[in-house]
């Protein structure tokens, strides 16, 4: 741009422009990430609001109870805001939740947003061990499957992969309860740690193993550990099976590739070649793929959580699902929507900024 | 069997009907020499044949009780043993293929037409109806399925009839985005706007021409997706929000064996173990169908 004889601080200008632009892009970037997750989630609501209204169940009865005479059904109808228009209902329904009114669970008795934040962290907590176990032994499983490709360990990490696929996980919860609980003893039941340590450890972030280790209560810690591990590596699993057969795939992308070969014939190690050459540049892909599958641990822990009695958001939406507690399920289904939306935007987000090729 | 052969994979057929065969027998054959497609072949057939069967196969009645043989453990006579109510577990899991298939195949029939519709449409016209359409199937797909599901047959009641509703509501996005995709790598090609300046309308276009070459993307997908459908159902039926009681749907048999998993293991194992060996026959043949119909997915087996 600039000829040999202007001397001016022409590079100085240059970068500042140029990080300029940069974020100019990073800002644009949130902000369509802004939006797209506020339209999504209007969406939702309008889902769930759907789902509330097209209940066959009528709200009323399960208020007034059938022997009610009309005048009172009627007074309750409209005290409820029932009798007016439907789009009205809606606007006021979505002021409602940005104002972080859900309701009020019918078989807790409390206010539905309260209940979830109590709930939430155990299954936070189980969800990000369970991710960590998943990204842990998952990726090394991907890259040694690809440059194995072929023999026998890939093979069965193929069918470790599919089997994420195909078997239930409340019925490997169950057989894992029965085996390493009944049987070998090796772990602690169901819930988030034995009954007589309830309630000796005040909870300050609400995640069991957190708080224990701030109380200085190592025994609660372990003990919760021996809770945690069956379900989580369970859960670990399935986030296993998906990050390897991703992992490989884009593994096996890279080797193919003709700079991989030229590394190679220059007498670069092989595990060099493999680890900087061809693993680096498929990292930017894997964080979204590890983000979809901790959004997707997030909703897999709802049948986890029913199997191991886990106090956690997932229990609590089968709970409420059996009493037809419609408050408490739409509150849960929009909190858990809420939190799969922005992990999934955010995967894609992350993908644009992070991605070499997009920043120039 | 050599004519036959001859016949089928004739370079120059002389009918139409002469090259679809030839071309299915090629890709048979082609299926077929990948092992794990002839597995979950076998699987799948295996299947059909089992439901279709079903009271001749299963050697009791899968609803009748004997209370004086409740919880046998396996053996020659029950060999995967009875349940709480004396019923033989095996005939139970034969006559729940039944269920399963249904299932699948209604919410096949159900979400696959849809989202094809609604990505050859997208695709086709583009413009605002593309913005419109993708718009609403993107919502839907960064929803999460499972809990949608649970949401939709919370209002609607459990049942098998609303199970099949609430799975197949959720999962026709996907559909619709791989029929866009297919649809966009043709949209401008000449036999398209050969047919347009032959007078052919919209809707023959895209019904005739557009939802054609769709399909055998959508068949690999669909196939590959069999397995998430059996485990949502099953899910729900855990939950005791698909089939009801005394239905012989595998989930809820896992459910009811809940109670007896610590000294009668049978009675909740033996129905996930039909439920892995059916997903994982589904998954099978997707993956081989996938290298087979996709070539272009050749480099990421």
């Amino acid at each position: 741009m600039s000829s040999p004889t202007a001397k001016p601080p022409v590079p100085a200008g240059n970068v500042t422009t140029r990080s300029e632009a940069r974020w100019l892009f990073i800002s644009r970037k949130l902000l369509g990430f802004l939006f797209v997750v506020a339209l999504t989630f209007l969406a939702l609501l309008a889902v769930t609001f759907f789902i509330g209204r097209i209940i066959p169940i009528d709200p009323v009865l399960s208020i007034v109870g059938d022997r009610a005479s009309n005048e009172v059904y009627e007074a309750a109808r409209i005290a409820m805001g029932l009798d007016r228009p439907l789009p009205v209902q809606f606007f006021s329904y979505v002021g409602d939740v940005l104002s972080g009114d859900l309701g009020r669970s019918v078989s807790t008795n409390r206010e539905v947003i309260s209940d979830l934040a109590r709930v939430f962290p155990a299954t936070l907590e189980m969800a990000t061990i369970g991710i960590i176990i998943g990204v842990l032994i998952g990726v090394p499983m991907g890259v040694f499957a690809a440059s194995h490709q072929g023999s026998w360990v890939d093979h069965i990490i193929r069918m470790l992969a599919l089997s994420g696929y195909a078997v239930p996980a409340f019925w490997l919860g169950l057989v894992g309860l029965a085996l390493f609980y009944a049987n070998l003893g090796w772990v602690a039941g169901p819930g988030r740690m034995d009954v007589y340590f309830e309630g000796l450890i005040e909870p300050v972030t609400g995640l069991l193993l957190v708080d224990s280790l701030l109380a200085g209560d190592t025994d609660v810690f372990w003990n919760a550990v021996s809770h945690i591990v069956l379900p989580a590596l369970i859960l670990g699993f399935f986030a296993l099976a998906y990050i390897a057969r991703m992992t490989r795939s884009f593994m096996l992308d890279q080797l193919s590739q003709e700079y991989i070969t030229t590394a190679r014939v220059k007498g670069v190690p092989g595990w060099r070649v493999l680890w900087v050459h061809a693993f680096l540049p498929i990292r930017v892909q894997l964080i979204t793929v590890i983000g979809l599958s901790y959004a997707g641990l997030l909703e897999g822990s709802v049948m986890i959580e029913t199997v191991f009695s886990w106090p956690g958001i997932g229990n609590y939406l089968t709970v409420a699902l059996l009493n037809a507690d419609m408050n408490a399920v739409l509150g849960a289904t929009l909190v858990i929507g809420m939190v799969f939306i922005i992990i999934n935007k955010l995967s894609d987000v992350l993908y644009g900024l992070l991605d070499p090729r997009s920043a120039r | 069997m050599n004519r036959l052969q001859q016949w089928l994979t004739d370079e120059s057929p002389e009918t139409r009907w002469q090259a679809n065969l030839g071309r299915s027998w090629r890709l048979l054959r082609m299926l077929m020499k990948n092992p794990l497609a002839l597995l979950g072949s076998l699987i799948i057939i295996g299947l059909i044949l089992v439901a279709a069967f079903a009271p001749w196969i299963a050697p009791q009645s899968p609803i009748g009780q004997d209370l004086g043989n409740r919880l046998l453990p396996p053996s020659s006579e029950h060999f995967m043993g009875t349940d709480e109510l004396g019923r033989d577990i095996f005939s139970r899991v034969i006559h729940g293929s039944r269920i399963t298939l249904l299932i699948v195949a209604l919410v096949a029939i159900i979400s696959a037409p849809l989202g094809l519709l609604i990505g050859a449409v997208s695709g086709y016209f583009g413009g605002w109806i593309d913005k419109l359409l993708m718009g609403i199937t993107d919502v839907f797909l960064s929803m999460p399925k499972l809990i949608l599901a649970l949401a939709f047959v919370a209002a609607l009641g459990p049942g098998i009839e609303n199970a099949i509703i609430a799975i197949a509501i959720t999962a026709w996005p996907v559909y619709a985005r791989i029929a866009r995709a297919e649809t966009l790598t043709f949209r401008q090609s000449e036999f398209i706007a050969a047919t347009q300046m032959l007078g052919a309308s919209n809707t023959r276009i895209i019904v005739r021409h557009v939802l054609p070459l769709c399909t055998s993307s959508m068949i690999v997908r669909m196939t590959l997706d069999m397995a998430g459908i059996i485990l949502t159902a099953a899910g729900l039926g855990f939950l005791g929000l698909g089939a009801q009681p005394p239905l012989p749907e595998w989930g809820a048999m896992i459910s009811r064996g809940r109670t007896f998993i610590l000294d009668q293991w049978w009675v909740a194992t033996m129905p996930g173990i039909a439920i892995i060996v059916v997903s994982l026959g589904f998954c099978f043949l997707g993956d081989g169908l996938r290298d087979v119909l996709d070539p272009r997915n050749e480099g990421q087996r």
